[in-house]
């Protein structure tokens, strides 16, 4: 199967990129805290797609590493959604902090450690 | 052997009896004092008895040996770590705390445990209405320890300490009355002059230690004998004559006299005990145990034999015409003690020691008598003051004109015995001048028995010349102060029968007690001494008696009587305001010998301050002055210079550690890291986002440098 709309583990990898790409602008650029959690959300998802195909692709091949029991990638994805998750709690809970001592929500106006 | 091996005991009963005096003295009663210092005086005398008693079968049974016990190791170590390099090798220094009996110390010990007993008993009596009881005797205690150390001492560091200890007694006890200026001035004469003598001494030391390797007597001895040092060798020359200058502080020979005539202002036993009997004596025993050594350097010798011969004559001139009683004694004392150095100088050790032995008691008896005198007389010192007292004090009078027969050498008295011996042995001695020491010898004789006499009759006969509330006082003294009296007087008379030389048919025991002292080696030759030949033999001293030494007995009888003759003419009838005739006849010579040939003021001029000398103001030579500009400007500018380079070297270590050590060393790196994080600081924006920037281009550049490497 190598036509052009075969949908083969690399389809799956570069949209694991774009989508950690996006998330890592958003990161960058963006003024509201709330966006950039959702943004930090975006990157680990991303990393979460490339571990799944990856996996899928072992699952493929045979050999010592392959076989349908070559499931590390899905294992290592449940363990980083839970990772995920508990980030957020952190996260929202430092949001909180964050805007009950500045009273806004922007990024660039708690610059304190200025010199 | 009972008291040889508790020998140390002896000089310990007198020790304890000062400490006691020194911690409780003055809550003691007078009978405690008594009771504690004369008690612990009396056993060390029947201790002394018993030790010699036993040292004499000892000695029959070892050889002759030097009996020592040592207590334990003082100076030194056993282990070989004081090890030093003398002259020829290298020696393992070690002084003891050793104590020595032979023939030469058990004299010594005899009297002056006996001599030292009586002087006690007498204090009880003198000083019963004084002041200060308790430390008159806690300091007489002191000085008996002291001198007994430097009598038992087995090696020449414990004897110097006995040295220095009756020195300080000696100190102490001539400025008893201290309140006097004049005594308190004797007092630091007598211990600086004595001081003089000690440097000698402690050079002499060094010498012998360097030279030798060991200052125990023993190995010293047996160093000297031993044939290795030729005779006349130019160190032991100079150790012995640096010893001699030691023996001249102590012993108050020329030129270190000038304490002993000031000495009197101490108590009368003081002087009796201290200036004639027993610290005065320090000195000749000292010469005595080196004898092996002097033997060796004939040089010494001739000058130990010059000096006494001359201090005899001198003194005695000077004791023609002085008027108080004790000045008279104490320049007697000195005369006496050259003549026993002068013994010692021509080699004649045994006819010195027995010289001090007879001189003991006729001089302390002497002493002691003039203070019953005094104490009769309610302080009267001044002869010209007294007179006609034979009558009225009766056993102070009989008992020093036995005394007095004795000094002046009148036979069959101790004096006459020991004082003959010396000028036979200074006149058959090999070499003119020996000849001519013996001249001056015989006229000091014949002084010592005019000045002596003179004594007498100016206070016992005579027409009294005191006020007449003094005449009514004058009484005999206590039984106390007498009984010592009466006991001196019969050592006096009989102690003499212990030399009784050969050529009047005697055994001169005394001499050959002392034989194993004065042995000579067997590798030694002796070079000058006529009788050298007979004494390299180990034969005594004289064999045949040559009729030449019967001559020279009767002439110095002859010397004795004529000079009896001569006072009891000019002073029989002395009456107030008498002439001396030596005023009367030669007045320049009258004030020089009264004025003690100026010594005294010439020390001054040379050493101290400015002198008159009647009404010519002399200048100051000041050597003293110099010495101690000396010593304050240059020894002391020294110190002090090597102090302030200390503080300088300090400061500039200070500044340095300061300013370059810490300036540069440690501040330097913080000030270079905090000029360098301005420009770095200004990278700190505070921005979560661009912190998150920056590692993100971090992680980028990461990759491309991980992959196109």
């Amino acid at each position: 199967m190598h036509g052009l709309l075969d949908i083969s583990t690399l389809h799956y990898l570069v949209l694991g990129a774009a989508l950690f790409l996006l998330g890592v602008i958003g990161v960058l650029t963006r003024r509201n805290v709330v966006i950039v959690l959702m943004s930090i959300e975006l990157i680990l998802n991303a990393v979460n797609l490339n571990l799944v195909a990856f996996s899928r692709y072992w699952q493929g091949m045979s050999g010592p590493h392959g076989g349908p029991m070559a499931l590390h990638g899905q294992v290592f994805a449940i363990l980083v959604i839970t990772d995920a998750a508990a980030e957020a709690a952190v996260g929202l809970g430092i949001l909180i902090a964050f805007f009950r001592n500045k009273e806004t929500v922007n990024v660039d106006e708690v610059n304190l450690l200025k010199w | 052997m009972l008291f040889l091996d508790h020998i140390w005991i002896i000089p310990l009963l007198p020790a304890v009896g000062a400490a006691i005096m020194f911690f409780f003295g003055r809550r003691l009663q007078k009978a405690t004092v008594n009771a504690v210092c004369v008690g612990a005086v009396v056993l060390a005398f029947l201790m002394a008895c018993g030790a010699v008693v036993q040292y004499t079968s000892w000695a029959d049974a070892n050889h002759h040996q030097p009996y020592q016990k040592i207590l334990y190791t003082w100076l030194g170590s056993d282990t070989g770590h004081l090890t030093y390099a003398t002259h020829d090798g290298s020696a393992n220094f070690q002084a003891d705390a050793g104590f020595l009996l032979d023939p030469l110390s058990s004299i010594w010990l005899l009297f002056v445990t006996g001599v030292g007993m009586l002087i006690h008993i007498y204090s009880t009596g003198y000083m019963a209405h004084e002041g200060g009881y308790y430390r008159f005797f806690g300091y007489l205690n002191l000085f008996m320890f002291s001198m007994l150390t430097l009598i038992l001492a087995n090696n020449y560091a414990l004897m110097f300490v006995g040295w220095e200890g009756v020195g300080l007694c000696s100190y102490l006890l001539i400025g008893f009355y201290f309140q006097r200026k004049s005594a308190s001035d004797a007092a630091n004469k007598a211990f600086i002059v004595n001081r003089i003598g000690d440097a000698g001494f402690l050079l002499g030391m060094f010498f012998i230690a360097w030279y030798m390797g060991s200052l125990r007597y023993t190995d010293v001895i047996a160093a000297a004998h031993s044939g290795r040092f030729a005779i006349g060798d130019p160190f032991i020359t100079a150790a012995t004559l640096l010893l001699f200058v030691g023996a001249c502080g102590k012993s108050a020979q020329l030129p270190l006299y000038i304490w002993l005539p000031d000495a009197m202002e101490g108590p009368t036993p003081v002087s009796a005990l201290i200036h004639a009997a027993t610290m005065v004596t320090a000195g000749v025993y000292m010469v005595a145990r080196s004898n092996a050594l002097f033997v060796l350097a004939p040089t010494s010798m001739k000058t130990v034999a010059i000096i006494g011969a001359l201090t005899a004559i001198f003194a005695a001139s000077i004791g023609l015409v002085q008027n108080d009683i004790k000045r008279v004694l104490a320049y007697s004392t000195v005369s006496q003690l050259g003549y026993m150095f002068l013994a010692l100088g021509v080699g004649a050790f045994a006819a010195g020691v027995f010289h001090v032995f007879t001189h003991a008691f006729f001089k302390a008896l002497l002493f002691l008598g003039a203070g019953s005198v005094i104490h009769a007389m309610s302080g009267e010192q001044d002869m010209r003051n007294m007179g006609a007292l034979s009558e009225k004090i009766p056993i102070t009078y009989r008992t020093m004109f036995i005394a007095t027969l004795a000094i002046a050498g009148i036979p069959p008295f101790a004096g006459f015995f020991s004082k003959d011996e010396i000028l036979w042995q200074t006149w058959i001695s090999e070499g003119g001048a020996y000849r001519i020491l013996w001249f001056i010898g015989y006229l000091t004789a014949l002084m010592t028995a005019f000045y002596m006499f003179r004594l007498i009759y100016l206070t016992f006969y005579s027409k009294p010349r005191m006020s007449h509330e003094v005449e009514h006082h004058v009484h005999e003294s206590p039984k106390s102060m007498t009984m010592p009296l009466v006991v001196l007087a019969l050592c006096s008379v009989f102690a003499g029968f212990l030399g009784w030389p050969h050529s009047l048919g005697g055994s001169d025991r005394f001499a050959k007690f002392l034989d194993p002292v004065f042995a000579r080696g067997e590798a030694q030759v002796l070079v000058e001494e006529g009788k050298g030949q007979q004494l390299a033999a180990g034969e005594k001293e004289e064999e045949s008696t040559s009729p030449i030494e019967y001559a020279l007995m009767g002439l110095s009888v002859a010397a004795a009587l004529a000079g009896w003759f001569a006072a009891s003419r000019f002073y029989r009838d002395a009456d107030k305001g008498y002439v001396e005739p030596l005023a009367a006849s030669a007045p320049p010579v009258y004030t020089t010998l009264v004025n003690k040939y100026y010594v005294d003021e010439g020390y001054d001029y040379v050493f101290t301050g400015r002198r008159k000398l009647g009404d010519v103001r002399l200048g100051v030579l000041g050597l003293g002055e110099a010495s101690a500009w000396v010593d304050t400007n240059v020894i002391d500018g020294a110190v002090n210079a090597a102090g302030w380079m200390t503080r300088l070297t300090a400061r500039i270590s200070g500044w340095w550690d300061k300013w370059i050590i810490d300036g540069i060393g440690v501040n330097g790196p913080a000030i270079l890291a905090r000029m360098l994080s301005y420009p770095a600081r200004l990278f700190e924006f505070g921005l979560v986002q661009w912190y998150a920037l920056v590692m993100t281009a971090g992680l980028v550049g990461l990759v491309f440098y991980y992959v196109y490497h």
